[in-house]
């Protein structure tokens, strides 16, 4: 069973940078994938407002791989829901 | 000192995309201007702008592009296509070195930046996307510009307000006569038709109602019933080569752009003079090697305010002396507007057409004779003319002048 915060991921990267879903794996990186900061940059704002949480710089400067990602995600969300 | 030859021009404008069309309605005298539909301006005071119909971005680029774009680098994009494909330019690897860009904006990526300043203040989100800089930049249209094409010369943006494209355009050349460069893609992109903008605009008190029952008649350049300029967008690119380069590979060339006169008022933020602009006229011809006799047509700044109107009328009698009642003389911006950054390149570009089909184009919607403005305006109809050299000027808020002169091939 697919983690489905990854499942999303994949999808938005997939999407934004018109590639076979099937070929994003949790260790692909930004740089495998082809994704310069520009990229990184518009695919956290898509983040941000899907997942209803707030990347701070310094969580994103840490975010190189879909895995990272998905774990920082989960980790913003689960504080939101904390605080809440 | 080298020559500079037009090979390729390039027209985004209210009058369509795409030079014919530029041109037809030109000489048609058809009017681009209308009730401004980009936003709802209702309870403006300037409701019409001359805005650029029927522009349909996918057209031209896919989402991605589409997302990192302004309008006005979309405007400047598709002009330089036409102008390069006309040009029918091959650069090898080394000549891309050698060729370069200089793209004029007053305002750069103004309708984004409205755009966010609404989601900032007006509904108090704080989160705006990351391509916002990379689209409002008013270098955003050189840069693309120069991807495009791998264009790795001097890259240059110019913000001299209405001047910015005539600066452009004449720096361009500068480059290609101090033998910087060999190839310059030049001229200017404006799509400033956002609320906030026109808003801005209307508080100078410079922009003219809209006659409700004829949008078409907004703007009455040297008519002594102007009532002020309309806003317009869009973006004019002309491809400069060496004249070497151009005559060696046989391309077509269109005009020659003989001369270049920059100068500024150092007087007043708006208010124009009339002795330096007089003498940016004066140094184009020097440049060109042009007499005022030499002149047959003249392009006018032309905005249609009371004040510029008339200064310009006597800048052009203080340039000519007694040629200047034997000058054709139109004002383009009733029919495409006043594209700010964008009109000195339109204006060129209009300047060299009619060069090239020995035609004035009319200055439009004139009805009453001004006694400050008492030259020969090509008034309402397009008028055959055998034009052997002619300038376009451009005078801009600030004080800065530019003046491009054109010689027939």
């Amino acid at each position: 069973m697919p983690d489905p915060i990854e499942a999303q991921l994949v999808e938005m990267i997939a999407h934004k940078k018109k590639l076979d879903p099937a070929t994003i794996t949790p260790d692909s990186t930004f740089e495998q994938l082809g994704m310069d900061s520009l990229d990184a940059a518009d695919l956290l704002f898509t983040i941000e407002d899907a997942f209803g949480i707030l990347v701070p710089d310094e969580a994103a400067q840490s975010m190189r791989s879909v895995r990272q990602v998905t774990e920082g995600i989960r980790r913003l969300v689960a504080g939101r829901a904390g605080a809440t | 000192m080298r020559r500079v030859a037009v090979t390729g021009v390039g027209a985004v404008s209210a009058l369509g995309t795409g030079v014919s069309a530029f041109w037809d309605r030109l000489v048609a005298g058809r009017s681009g201007v209308g009730r401004i539909t980009h936003f709802d301006p209702t309870g403006f005071i300037a409701q019409a702008a001359a805005e650029v119909p029927a522009f349909d971005p996918a057209a031209h680029f896919d989402d991605a592009a589409q997302g990192i774009l302004d309008r006005f680098s979309q405007f400047a994009l598709v002009a330089a296509d036409e102008a390069w494909r006309a040009a029918g330019l091959e650069l090898s690897d080394a000549e891309h070195d050698r060729a370069g860009v200089a793209i004029g904006s007053s305002m750069g990526g103004v309708v984004t930046q409205d755009d966010r300043y609404q989601t900032l203040y007006g509904r108090g989100i704080t989160r705006l996307h990351p391509f916002s800089i990379p689209r409002i930049m008013n270098n955003a249209a050189t840069a693309h510009v120069s991807m495009r094409y791998g264009l790795r010369g001097p890259a240059l943006s110019l913000a001299t307000a209405c001047a910015a494209s005539a600066h452009a355009i004449g720096e361009a050349a500068e480059m290609i006569r101090a033998g910087r460069a060999d190839v310059m893609v030049a001229g200017g992109a404006e799509a400033p038709i956002a609320p906030g903008v026109i808003r801005c605009w209307e508080a100078m008190r410079v922009l003219a109602p809209m006659p409700a029952d004829d949008p078409a008649r907004t703007c009455r350049p040297f008519s002594h019933d102007r009532l002020g300029m309309v806003l317009g967008e869009g973006a004019g690119i002309v491809v400069l080569e060496s004249w070497e380069r151009a005559t060696a590979r046989g391309a077509e060339i269109l005009a020659e752009l003989a001369g270049y006169g920059a100068t500024a008022d150092a007087g007043h933020i708006t208010q124009p003079g009339e002795y330096a602009p007089a003498r940016a006229i004066a140094l184009a011809l020097e440049q060109a090697r042009l007499a005022p006799a030499d002149i047959d047509y003249v392009n006018a700044h032309g905005t249609a305010t009371r004040l510029n109107d008339a200064t310009e009328t006597a800048v052009i009698k203080r340039a000519f002396g007694a040629h200047a009642s034997r000058l054709a003389i139109s004002s383009t911006k009733a029919l495409h507007g006043h594209a700010m950054g964008a009109s000195a390149a339109l204006e060129l570009i209009a300047t060299v057409l009619a060069i090239r089909h020995g035609i004035a184009p009319p200055t439009i919607n004139y009805t009453e004779p001004d006694p400050e403005c008492d030259l020969d305006y090509v008034p309402n109809t397009a008028r055959p003319l055998r034009v052997r050299a002619a300038i376009s000027n451009s005078f801009a808020f600030g004080g800065l002048n530019a003046v491009l002169a054109v010689r027939a091939v």
